[in-house]
């Protein structure tokens, strides 16, 4: 019997409002633990919360660019739960009437295309953050406690794990090119929760699902999954039973561990919460947010294609993250070549970001002086090879180009009278070369060009170099 | 006669995280069954085509700018806290 | 005649004519309460200290009077009202060690504009829950007409302090009755506004969709006065209606010509005590008298209004309750040795009985499988009630009944039966669940025992200042509001 694997994805995503979802508080990630909260955070007796209106926007705009249905008519409710870093023992969250429904993104998976369905996506506020200590002890801080969180629910359409890691990143791209997130995992604005099932191929039901939790990078996600489809697929060959359970992924062992068996299911006690008024969002209010909706990876990816002649691979690099889509429009805009823009963009200026592991936002390089610098190698001021030490400095230290290769004196030699008396020296001394090549022997051309360009410190243009040489040679 | 058992009375007890003897118990098992039932009459009512009122007054749309505001120092927001460490709120853990 | 009995206006005309200081009226607050507070217990905490400088202040400032309507006016709080710097308990052992609960109500805030001085903190039910300040962990609390008797509750700290002279206004919260029935047990004037007209920021949350705050005072007009400086729209409290607040004190005209008075059957039926519903039907004829118009109607769903309550306010508790837990403020159990048993056994030795076994109830009713056929029902049983209202109010301006089924009763004669207690808000309940404004004015003493009765004013939403006006008019036709209990120091 073969078996058929379900993945379904549920994502929390952080938005990056200026304060938090039910208070005033600042919402900043990475300050002093408890530095950003109020008695609200707290849940001290007597508080109430408000509603943060940009909370509602963000999550709009982000179910908007996932082809959601949006909601006219949607509530908060309050989900029962005591842990400590749930302050109030329930969080405020949407159980009924969620803010976004029927909503899907496309994913390519070797060449193939598929939709994933979205089932839901809701707002609710963050918890703050538990440490485990070791001395029998924990410590709680509150800083993330009302974070506004949208919580996205696939829809159990993915059928393996890379699909899932896919579905992972298409999700990230489309929200980062929202703007209402910053989709960091590594800062934990972006977490994932995923569960997994088998059932016989042709079977209608689902099987039994084991949730996989703590899963820290789309990579083990993908593992965590992989791990999981085996050892289910190897229970239920052995004729045993999957147990509704939760499981963690081991970065080490590269296993799913067992956490807790579910007994039943969670009884969070949902009711409305009737601190807060329900919420009405017309016509007008959902069309001003998705007039707010930047183009999306996918449009700007087949504009690209389309309009600037880029290739298909291209043009997904570029749209892999908004800042670099970003900072490529800007330095077309400034009349630079787009597919010059493109080379540089993927070839140097990534491989320094890889190396450095650094994000192209805090590079000091602009996209004004990256199209300076492609205009100086156009005019011919500035050899390719040059080049590289241009950008070189503009991603280390920025700055303009044209000051950069006056005073590094990178300028091309392309004044032919002088480019015609340093060849004259040049074959004056190297005779032997000049026969060589008369024999037929084309190799003794590129040494005499290397010979000029030792000469000029690599400034020489390249093709007029050439074109002088044989023409001296000619005369002799 | 509606009964709640003391089984889930400590279940019950357990979601609301309260510690209770087997004598609460039964004594919890008693008083919630006496208000429960009281509580049937509502059953005479036919509420079917009857919507819930969670807010009395017919309201929409409240809602805040997103503008951060300072209100607490660092020191207050430990101030009344039980057990504190290096800044953050202390507990025990679970245990395992 | 003490400084005390005198109203609002009085006072200002005192302090006005430089007859008084603002130092006199405060000391003589804290002479009474020292001379008093040994039998009745209404106050938790006083703010004596800070309470005297603040007065110290105004009376060197003299500032305008005319700007500041309760300037140097005595006022004592209910304790779940928070207070910053001021221990703030709800008469709970699992708040007793909060202190400082870092912030200001929203009232609070408002009563500190219009200058108004905080005396202390006052004795309640423990978090609201009950009807008779017996459920506080604290202290036992009594009526000042007869320290045997209970004050009723959960104001009856603010209630008492008021009967007993020792404040002449306080700030009570009513969630089914909470501020009315021990306004009615105690012989004074209790408001309940309409939901969302006061904020209920900084109240300690029991109830969220039923709970108000309202003042507690000798007078109508006085009680008036109160709630022009507490109400109003407030931007920390979503549920705070954006609805403007009149005068109150200058509807107080004395004319009821003309007024349409429901009278519901459903409050004069069995277990309502036949004295009193003949005092309330005095009542009806003195206002018929100054040419209101009476009439019986019906608030069919009425009965219903108990089961509904009690689903609704302790599901809703139970969640509000939660947040006390032992982590971030409040007494954590010293016997934990884990995180389940910190939650656990600090909850368990820090609520008292009722406040459990509400919790108890509202999570059974919350709970998977029961949450349709407890709450949600409860809650459309809840737009019945409403209706009720809804329909009388397209005829009538006002509806009366009394406030209680009974008098205050003795200390310790009802606690141990939950359904007997729950049955004294029976006629204050259906106000909370429709969200109108009531008050409860004095309207003579039962001859059984010589205790205060109460007549409850019902009103539409928002519409307070015809409560008053109507309340005033009785009051002003009768003497039953200059009464004084005699307690040690009266006189």
């Amino acid at each position: 019997m073969n078996f058929e694997t379900i993945i379904g994805l549920e994502v929390h995503v952080e938005l990056k409002t200026k304060s938090k979802i039910f208070s005033p508080s600042p919402n900043a990630f990475g300050d002093e633990p408890n530095s950003n909260v109020n008695p609200i955070d707290l849940g001290y007796p007597g508080v109430l919360p408000v509603l943060n209106e940009e909370a509602v926007n963000y999550a709009m705009r982000a179910a908007m660019a996932l082809n959601c249905e949006i909601a006219t008519d949607t509530k908060f409710d309050r989900k029962n739960y005591f842990y400590p870093d749930n302050p109030k023992a329930y969080q405020i969250s949407q159980f009924d009437q969620p803010i976004g429904e029927n909503g899907w993104i496309e994913i390519e998976v070797n060449g193939e295309k598929k939709k994933i369905g979205i089932t839901r996506l809701h707002l609710e506020e963050d918890a703050g953050k538990l440490t485990h200590g070791d001395d029998g002890h924990s410590l709680v801080d509150y800083n993330r406690q009302g974070t506004p969180l949208i919580e996205i629910v696939s829809e159990p359409d993915i059928r393996t794990p890379e699909e899932a890691y896919a579905y992972l990143e298409k999700l990230r791209n489309i929200i980062q090119f929202t703007g209402v997130s910053d989709v960091k995992m590594q800062e934990g604005s972006l977490r994932c929760d995923a569960n997994l099932s088998l059932r016989p191929y042709g079977q209608e039901e689902f099987g039994v699902k084991t949730e996989l939790k703590n899963l820290n990078s789309f990579n083990f996600v993908q593992k965590g999954l992989e791990f999981e489809e085996k050892r289910q697929e190897k229970v239920l060959r052995q004729g045993g039973e999957i147990l509704q359970e939760t499981r963690r992924y081991d970065e080490k062992t590269k296993e799913t561990i067992l956490m807790r068996v579910k007994e039943g299911s969670d009884d969070y006690r949902y009711f409305p919460e009737p601190d807060l008024i329900p919420l009405y969002i017309d016509e007008e209010w959902k069309e001003q947010v998705r007039q707010s909706i930047p183009e999306l990876p996918d449009s700007r990816r087949t504009r690209y294609v389309n309009e600037l002649g880029l290739d298909e691979y291209d043009a997904g690099v570029l749209t892999n993250t908004k800042e670099m889509s970003d900072f490529f429009e800007a330095t077309i805009e400034h009349g630079a070549d787009a597919k010059q823009v493109t080379n540089w963009l993927m070839g140097d200026i990534s491989a320094y970001m890889n190396k450095q592991q650094i994000e192209l936002q805090d590079l000091p390089i602009t996209p004004e002086a990256l199209a300076k610098m492609v205009k100086l190698i156009e005019e011919g001021t500035l050899s390719s090879k040059l080049a590289k030490k241009v950008v070189t400095e503009l991603v280390k230290n920025g700055g303009d180009p044209e000051k950069i290769v006056k005073e590094k004196g990178l300028v091309q030699i392309s004044d032919e009278k002088q480019l015609r008396d340093i060849i004259t020296g040049v074959l004056d001394e190297n005779e032997q070369s000049i026969v060589d090549y008369k024999n037929g022997k084309d190799r003794a051309l590129g040494f005499l060009v290397g010979q000029v360009m030792k000469k000029t410190k690599g400034q020489a243009n390249p093709p007029m170099v050439n074109k002088i040489l044989v023409e001296e040679i000619d005369k002799r | 006669m509606s009964k709640i058992s003391k089984d889930q009375v400590k279940h019950v007890a357990n979601l609301a995280r309260l510690a209770i003897t087997e004598e609460e118990a039964e004594k919890y098992s008693e008083q919630l069954s006496a208000i429960i039932d009281f509580s049937e009459q509502l059953n005479e009512l036919d509420t079917s085509n009857v919507k819930p009122t969670t807010h009395v007054l017919d309201m929409k749309n409240v809602v805040r700018k997103d503008e951060p505001k300072e209100w607490i120092s660092k020191q207050d927001a430990l101030k009344n806290a039980p057990d504190q460490e290096g800044g953050q709120f202390r507990v025990p853990s679970i245990l395992d | 005649m003490s400084v005390l009995d005198l109203s609002i206006k009085e006072l200002q005309e005192k302090l006005n004519n430089k007859e008084m200081t603002v130092t006199d009226i405060v000391q003589a607050s804290y002479d009474r309460i020292k001379a008093t507070d040994g039998d009745v217990q209404a106050f938790l905490t006083l703010n004596e200290e800070q309470a005297l400088e603040q007065a110290k202040a105004l009376d060197e400032e003299g500032i305008d009077e005319n700007q500041f309507p309760l300037f140097g006016m005595p006022i004592g709080i209910k304790d779940n009202i928070v207070t910053k710097g001021l221990r703030t308990t709800c008469a709970s052992q699992i708040l007793s060690n909060l202190d400082d609960p870092l912030y200001d109500a929203t009232v609070i805030q408002k009563l500190d504009q219009a200058k108004a001085i905080n005396v202390g903190k006052l004795n309640m039910d423990e978090f609201a829950m009950g009807s008779s300040t017996e459920n506080s962990s604290m202290k036992l609390t009594r009526n000042p007409w007869n320290i045997d008797y209970v004050p009723g509750g959960s104001s009856g700290g603010s209630a008492a302090a008021v009967a007993a002279g020792q404040v002449p206004f306080a700030l009570g919260s009513d969630t089914g009755g909470s501020v009315r029935q021990p306004a009615s047990y105690c012989g004074v004037v209790g408001m309940k506004p309409t939901y969302g007209r006061v904020s209920r920021f900084g109240l300690v949350a029991f109830a969220s969709s039923l709970d108000q705050i309202g003042p507690l005072t000798r007078t109508v007009e006085d009680n008036a006065r109160i709630l022009e400086v507490i109400a109003g729209e407030d931007t920390m409290d979503s549920t705070s209606a954006n609805v403007d607040v009149p005068k109150y004190s200058e509807a107080l005209t004395g004319d009821v010509s003309g007024l349409k008075i429901a009278v519901p059957k459903e409050y004069f039926r069995e277990g309502v005590d036949e004295k009193i519903q003949e005092s309330v039907r005095e009542a009806l004829k003195v206002l018929e008298d100054k040419g209101a118009i009476c009439e019986e109607v019906s608030l069919p769903h009425s009965k219903y209004a108990v089961a509904t309550y009690y689903m609704i306010a302790s599901s809703e508790a139970s969640a509000n309750l939660a947040r006390f837990d032992g982590v971030r403020y409040g007494k954590r159990s010293e016997e934990a040795n884990d995180m389940m048993e910190m939650f656990k056994l600090s909850r368990s030795e820090g609520f008292g009985e009722e406040v459990k076994r509400r919790i108890m109830l509202g999570t059974f009713a919350l709970s998977s499988g029961y949450y349709d056929a407890y709450y949600k029902k409860a809650q459309q049983v809840r737009t019945l009630i409403k209706q009720d209202f809804e329909q009388i109010f397209e005829e009538y301006d006002v509806v009366i009944g009394p406030t209680a089924p009974t008098t205050a009763f003795k200390v310790g004669e009802q606690i141990d039966d939950p359904l007997t207690m729950y049955a004294n808000d029976i006629i204050t309940i259906p106000v909370n669940l429709a969200g109108v404004p009531g008050i409860s004015v004095p309207c003579g003493f039962h001859p059984d025992n010589d205790m205060p009765i109460g007549l409850q004013i019902i009103g539409k939403h928002f519409d307070e200042s015809t409560v008053y006006r109507v309340a005033h008019a009785y009051e002003q036709a009768t003497d039953h509001h200059k009464q004084k209990p005699q307690l040690g120091g009266a006189k």
